[in-house]
């Protein structure tokens, strides 16, 4: 998993069938100190997060399906939790 | 699988539901030479590790396996605490 912050949202009309109803989000990965690492990436949401908040995705393939609830869904990454608070030790 | 060094946790309240109850912690990847190496990531604990220790995780949907029957969304697990490792 890893931390990404919600900078907006995606609208598709023509997609496949298992993407219907589901929410697409744009997703900036970020580094514990918060700092963009890598492409903004597309995400499925299912647990209702929203623009600008740090949020926990998964990146491969069954557990982003498995998130869905849609086996055999063509996706890759999904958000699985709003994410409250970072706490590193060291 | 791979080792690595345990260095934090995430508090998430509103999370998968199939997550409830399972510790999402910090892992910093380390090499064969206890080197940091690789980027950090977040996994599902599934043998009760603890910030500070040695521990190897697996990456992809087997991380989800500890926990079946249900099929929790994770891709990164903890799956050992590592006692001492040697080389050679």
């Amino acid at each position: 998993m890893q931390i990404a912050r919600v900078i907006g949202s995606v609208v598709s009309t023509q997609k496949h069938p298992t993407f219907e109803g589901a929410k697409l989000l744009l997703v900036q990965p970020v580094t514990l100190d918060e700092k963009a690492q890598g492409p903004a990436l597309l995400a499925v949401d299912s647990v209702g997060a929203g623009v600008n908040e740090k949020v926990l995705v998964v990146f491969e393939g069954r557990a982003a399906g498995a998130a869905l609830g849609r086996k055999g869904a063509p996706v890759d990454a999904a958000i699985i939790g709003i994410i409250d608070s970072v706490d590193v030790h060291e | 699988m791979q080792l690595a060094r345990v260095i934090g946790n995430v508090i998430s309240t509103h999370k998968d539901e199939r997550l409830a109850g399972t510790p999402l912690l910090i892992l910093q990847p380390i090499a064969s030479d206890g080197m940091d190496v690789g980027r950090t990531l977040i996994a599902s604990d599934a043998v009760g590790a603890g910030v500070g220790e040695r521990v190897f995780f697996v990456r992809g949907m087997e991380a989800s396996f500890p926990f079946r029957p249900a099929e929790v969304p994770t891709d990164a697990g903890i799956v050992g605490i590592v006692d001492h490792w040697s080389q050679g």
